[in-house]
Order: C-alpha cells, then structure tokens, then sequence
C-alpha cells in the first residue's frame, strides 16, 4: 500500500517535471549541446538546483519501486531479493543523482 | 458454405500439466458450440475425457477452458466464431490454476482468493430487523450493480498475467466481488474488506493490463472495479485507517 | 509438451501495458549513466564537452532520439495508468493508446529533426 502510493505519487509529480524536461531537451539541443549551454543554465541557480533535486528524487523513488515489480514478476525473485533490489537501485540513483545536481549547480564545487 | 470442411480436427490436452493434444474428428454442424463439440468427442469417441459444465445456457460459470489459447466460456461460444474454414479446434483447461484432468481445472486457488479478498457478505441487521431499503439511484447501488452479474468463470483470472506472474495476486473476479460489497449499503464489512484488498496481492497489485474487460463473456469490466478499490483505499489510508 | 494459452495477449491495451512497462525499465538502467555524466561537471566543463563531443554522432543521435521515445511514451503510458485509476471510466482507452503512440513519436521525431 505505501509503495503503491509512493509510486503513483512520485509519478504524478514528475508528469510536470518530464514535461519540462522533455521541453528542454528539444529547445537546447537544437544547436548541439555544449558544456557551457547547459552549465550557464544550472550554475548557481537555486531554481533549477531545486527543480532536478525533486526530479532525481522522485526517479529514484519511482525507478526503484517499478525495477521491484519487475523483478518480482519477470525474474521470480523473492520478497528479500526485491527489497534488496527496490532499496539498492533506489540509493544507487539518489547517490548519481544528487552527485550530479551539485556537479551543474555548484560551480567549482571540486575544486 | 460449401466449402467449409465437414470436420472439425480438434486438438484436445490430455493427462496433467505434463500431457499433450490429442486430435479428434468431430462433425461439424451448423449450430454448435465449443461445448457441444467437448460432449460429442466424450459421448462418441473418448468416454474418459475429464470436462466440466453445469447449465450449458451461461448462468453457471464452469464450462470455461482455453479455446485456440484464450479463455472463454464454452457454452456459449459458437464454432463459427473460433474456427476457420480449416476446421481447426484447439481445447485446454483454463490458466492459471493447477490442472486435474484433461480439460479440468483446479478452481480452488480461484475460490480461495475470493474468499481472502473477503468477497463475502458481511450482515449488519438480523432477520428481526426490518428489510433495508435501497434506492437503485444511488451512486453506490449503481457502481454495484454494474459488476454484480459475475458468474465465477475464472475466464478473467486465466487472461490476467499479473495472476500469471504475482501468484499472491488476489485477480479481477475476486476484488471485482470485493468491490460490489464495498458498494453494498447493507454490508458491514467495509473496513475488513478494504484491510484485505490492500494487503499484499491485492488491488495494489493490479496493472491494469486490461485482459480481464477484454475477455469477461458478460461484459463485465474488472479493471474498473479494480480501480475503484485502489481509489477506496488511497482515501482511506489519506484518513490514516490503512497503513 | 505444454498447453498454450496465452493467445489472449496482443490487444492495443496490453501491448500498451507491456510498453509502458519495458520503457520504464530501459529508463531506469539508463539513468545511472545518465547522472554519471552529468557528474562530469565536478571535473570541469572540458571534461563534460569531452563528452558531449561524442554526442555530435549521429548513432548516437538516433539512441537519444530513442530515449526520448522512452520518456515520452513513459510519461503518457504513465497518465493512461493515473487516469484509469483515478478518474471516472472512459470507454475510448484503445483510441487513446493509439493516440498515446503517435504522439511519442511525433515528439522523437521533432527532437531528431532539431538534433540532425
């Protein structure tokens, strides 16, 4: 029940986000991508540091509980290897994913 | 049609869920049903060929097997409308559940998951107390009686593949049931119903494929059901009465 | 020898379910890579343009186009999921997820012809 709501709750809130996002991706590709484009956009910009932190979060909530369903149908894995997967893939794309909104957003973070 | 064979060759599952299809000559008739054709090969050709049906008019719900590779209902399945001019017939028990014998299947797992998503009637007046009054005009009433003519074929259960892939999965007829007593004024187990469907297996579980509306012999629509229950039990785990 | 019996796959409904669900896997496993790329930035713009470099080819032009087949048709197998969940019944879902279809490739379409 809570997964259900999760999912379906996370999928509702990332229909604006993909909407947004597939926007861009036909806007800013139109002349090729550059590091700079896409750098200039996010760097330092609390909005947009915002608005994919959201985004990653809710991927890897949603990503995670969906890969669970799968697995439990496709691959006839038990409850404990679907957690494990679910909690796994889940931590693996938040990790990626926040790494990679303070990579376009906080410039010289490295550094 | 006089170019439609005067044969039908029926290929027919034989033994246990290690079998294999057997092929009979049936005649072939103008008005004859898949039912028909099961009880000719018994009565003429093999008497020990193990099939099940009751009523032969669609009222009973136990002649369903697996007609050409999709559940159907048997009785009221005409030739016509699963055989070629080939004359090609292929028959097997119903998906989804452990086959006994030939065209029999085991219907308890089905019966059982009925009985798990409590799709059973909970009284809340004994026979001293008046007869409850229900307006057909209500909301709910009609949302019950739209999924109520189910005849407990299992032809949405064998369609249904998150049956086929999540066997705690409770399927359509059963939370198509559970839905038509949440709807009911008179019933009293609202509560028990909606802790039972949202369980593991339950409503969540449904991905709305959508097999089960598609193959219902009446027409029924279990996905809506369905849905109606997972929109029951959001709302009542938002009010903190499911966890 | 076994039974068959699954002839009742293949109808526009399910066919859109089994989309909706292989695109959603294919977007998970892409999207690690994904991030992982765009983590390239701690290291600097030239290590991300490094990269990006190697998007300026078209193979690799027609798998994002791919991708973006993926989002799309996720996004809109996604909202037929939310709808008939949550909103009253309609009886035109196999004219939508037609609709659903086309729609995800008129968008992979524009995004090739921007990217080409």
């Amino acid at each position: 029940m809570r997964l259900y709501i999760l999912q379906r709750g996370t999928a509702a809130l990332m229909v604006p986000l993909i909407a947004i996002h597939l926007a861009l991706i036909v806007y800013a590709t139109g002349n090729g991508l550059t590091a700079s484009e896409i750098l200039a956009r996010t760097r330092g910009s609390i909005a947009w540091g915002l608005f994919y932190q959201v985004f990653v979060i809710a991927a890897a909530v949603h990503g995670a509980i969906g890969l669970r369903s799968v697995a439990r149908d496709w691959l006839r894995i038990g409850p404990r290897p679907q957690t494990g997967l679910m909690w796994g893939f889940g931590l693996l794309l938040l990790a990626f994913g926040t790494r990679a909104v303070i990579a376009v957003v906080f410039p010289g973070s490295l550094s | 049609m006089s170019n439609t064979a005067k044969h039908l060759s029926v290929s027919v599952w034989r033994g246990f869920a290690d079998g294999h299809y057997q092929t009979f000559e049936v005649p072939r008739q103008d008005n004859q049903t898949v039912l028909d054709v099961v009880t000719w090969i018994q009565r003429n050709t093999e008497p020990s060929l193990a099939y099940r049906f009751a009523c032969r008019v669609g009222v009973c719900g136990s002649c369903a097997m697996t007609v050409n590779g999709r559940p159907r209902w048997t009785c009221r399945t005409h030739i016509s409308k699963v055989v070629d001019q080939d004359g090609k017939l292929e028959l097997a028990p119903l998906a989804n559940l452990p086959p006994i014998k030939d065209l029999v299947a085991d219907m308890r797992p089905f019966f059982d998951k009925w009985e798990k998503a409590e799709g059973k009637f909970h009284p809340s007046k004994t026979r001293v107390d008046p007869m409850a009054t229900i307006s057909p005009e209500t909301t709910k009433r009609q949302a019950a009686d739209k999924a109520i003519e189910c005849i407990n074929c299992g032809v949405c259960y064998a369609a249904c593949d998150s049956v086929r892939w999540n066997p705690a999965y409770l399927g359509p007829a059963a939370l198509n049931r559970a839905w038509t007593l949440a709807n009911d004024e008179r019933d009293a187990g609202g509560p028990q119903r909606l802790k039972a469907v949202s369980a593991n297996g339950g409503c969540h579980s449904c991905h709305s494929h959508q097999s089960c509306e598609q193959h219902c012999p009446i027409g029924l629509n279990p996905t809506e059901s369905i849905a109606g229950l997972k929109r029951l039990t959001v709302d009542a785990y938002i009010r903190g009465e499911l966890s | 020898m076994s039974v068959r019996n699954t002839a009742y796959r293949g109808n526009m409904l399910w066919i859109a379910a089994m989309i909706h669900r292989v695109s959603g896997v294919l977007l998970a496993l892409f999207l690690p890579f994904h991030f992982l790329v765009l983590g390239l930035a701690l290291e600097g713009e030239a290590a991300l343009d490094g990269f990006l470099i190697w998007t300026e080819n078209p193979l690799v032009k027609f798998a994002e186009m791919g991708l973006v087949f993926l989002l799309t048709i996720h996004l809109l197998g996604g909202l037929r999921v939310l709808v008939i969940e949550n909103l009253p019944w309609r009886e035109d879902h196999k004219t939508l997820a037609t609709l659903t279809t086309s729609i995800a490739a008129v968008v992979a379409f524009v995004f090739l012809t921007r990217v080409l």
